[in-house]
């Protein structure tokens, strides 16, 4: 990124409580345009969360999201979409009974606020998907139905695009396709956040690593440069590895 | 030939053309009316349990409301027929409007508590207190709108409105949004789709089309009592012929009205005693081997069924 790329998304000391549980504490980071923004931590350090906030499933218990300079913290989903985000789902939720095809007329019909749709065919021809176009989802693989959500949100041509575990299950032919696919989404200046535990894959596609660790981030930065932090290693391998 | 096109010529046409012939046919007036009041009324639990999967078991309320918003219309304004049918309408969907917050409901608890609801209204509406608005338990004598044949053809009126709503929830992508929320409603918000007013617009629509069927069988029966009018009996046949059918389709529900009501009525005229155990063993076995509706059955072979 260069320093005077402005974000299209900046996350402020953000908090979310469940019960007595805080997932996220006080978390703050930013996405540009054009980059791949890579959130990696443990389980359970808020990264889900993280894009449930900004995606509009979750209203934030404190700080605020700001994208394109307005605070849209606790805004409908919907709402956001039409704002230009959206997102994939760790375990995807398509629209079972309904084909592949009206899966994704659904979003290009409801999804996006003028400027010319993205072509449907060659959408599901893009993520391979032409030749199950008129099934039903439910009779898709796993991986074919990660594409569906992935298609679905592209339909609403997002500007800021939240990926969660896309690449989880993928074989590595396909995870070499798609990461491919990635890179080539940010270079349209599409502005991508990819939570993964799959580290190669991180350090592929991504720009620049955000580590969380109990809601809030540890490390910014490369994440050729976050494996030799002693506290990322701390909270990865535990407190004897770090000296 | 767009497909919506098809689905008017081919299904909405011959229905009304059929129904609108056969009172010159048909000695028996009375039953074909009750079958075009439930073919609306399978058609508005279609819309309702078919595009957004909320199951209406107190559907009769809005039927009975309408029914009753009818009647008060004609007694304390001496209102004409059409314009009290239309207050019908109005006065189902004010209720749908009050019982929005079930929608926070769903599965079995919104069936529960469509039901609770219906009763709710049936007990305001027969409480003696309100005689004087009401007739409160007494029931309801109408005899200056009294014509059947004029009321028969309005019940067609809207049934042909209400299954070409249902030819455009098939043909739109408003209908499609609508199953999208049914399926799925996170994936469907992150779609773009507004679920929170597309789950009102449905139950609505439904609360419209029960409200206009209501009031025009007040029209046609002129005389009647709150039993009769929120009887759940009209719940349970208007859902019981649109599963058997199929939902989710515009012929499902009439196939089902036209053959469960047909059967109905052919066994109560010859073979009465039986009437329940045929009907009983009829639905069970398709709830056991045909959850999907006749028209699954069809679906199955890969033949698209409108």
């Amino acid at each position: 990124m260069s320093p005077d790329t402005k974000p299209v998304l900046s996350v402020r000391k953000l908090v979310k409580r469940f019960g007595g549980f805080v997932a996220l504490d006080g978390l703050s980071f930013h996405a540009a345009p054009g980059e791949v923004l890579g959130l990696v931590g443990p389980n359970g350090s808020g990264k889900t969360t993280a894009i449930n906030v900004i995606s509009g499933l979750y209203a934030p218990d404190g700080g605020e999201v700001v994208f394109d300079d307005v605070s849209i913290g606790g805004t409908a989903s919907h709402k956001l979409v039409h704002r230009g985000i959206n997102r994939t789902f760790q375990v995807p939720k398509p629209f079972m009974s309904l084909t592949v095809r009206e899966n994704v007329r659904v979003a290009l019909a409801y999804g996006h606020v003028g400027g010319t749709p993205p072509g449907l065919d060659a959408l599901l021809d893009e993520y391979r998907l032409a030749a199950v176009a008129d099934r039903p989802a439910a009779d898709l693989n796993s991986a074919q139905q990660k594409m569906l959500d992935l298609v679905r949100a592209l339909a609403t041509r997002p500007r800021l695009l939240l990926l969660d575990e896309l690449a989880a299950g993928l074989n590595p032919a396909e995870l070499d396709w798609i990461a491919e696919r990635i890179k080539q989404l940010a270079a349209s200046g599409m502005s991508i956040i990819v939570v993964e535990h799959l580290m190669g894959f991180i350090e592929h596609i991504t720009d620049r690593v955000i580590v969380l660790n109990a809601g809030k981030e540890i490390f910014e930065g490369k994440l050729a440069a976050a494996v030799k932090e002693p506290q990322v290693i701390e909270v990865f391998l535990g407190g004897e590895h770090a000296a | 030939m767009p497909s919506a096109v098809k689905h008017v010529l081919l299904i909405l046409v011959p229905l009304i053309a059929v129904f609108a012939i056969l009172p010159g046919l048909y000695q028996n007036h009375l039953l074909l009316f009750n079958f075009v009041t439930f073919l609306i009324l399978a058609q508005g639990v279609n819309i309702i349990y078919g595009f957004t999967g909320y199951l209406p078991f107190g559907y009769v309320g809005f039927f009975g409301a309408g029914a009753y918003g009818f009647a008060v219309l004609v007694m304390h304004y001496q209102s004409p027929a059409i314009v009290a049918v239309l207050a019908a309408g109005l006065v189902a969907v004010l209720l749908g409007l009050l019982l929005t917050p079930l929608l926070r409901l769903s599965g079995a608890y919104f069936a529960i508590a469509n039901l609770a609801a219906s009763l709710a209204v049936l007990h305001l509406v027969a409480n003696p207190a309100l005689e004087s608005i009401t007739k409160g338990p007494y029931g309801v004598s109408l005899t200056g709108t009294f014509n059947p044949t004029y009321a028969y053809y309005a019940a067609l009126v809207v049934l042909a409105v209400t299954v070409g709503g249902v030819v455009f929830l098939k043909n739109s992508s408003f209908g499609l949004a609508l199953q999208a929320v049914r399926e799925d409603a996170v994936s469907a918000s992150m779609s773009g789709v507004n679920v929170v007013r597309m789950r009102i617009a449905a139950w609505l629509a439904s609360a419209l089309v029960a409200g206009l069927a209501g009031g025009i069988y007040a029209w046609y029966v002129s005389v009647f009592y709150p039993d009769n009018v929120f009887s759940g009996d009209f719940s349970i046949f208007a859902i019981v012929f649109a599963l058997f059918g199929g939902v989710a389709t515009i012929s499902g529900p009439i196939i089902g009205v036209l053959i469960l009501y047909g059967v109905y009525n052919l066994i109560g005229f010859t073979t009465p005693q039986y009437f329940q155990l045929i009907y009983g063993l009829l639905i069970m076995g398709l709830v056991l081997f045909l959850p999907a509706g006749l028209v699954s059955l069809a679906m199955r072979r890969g033949w698209n069924v409108p």
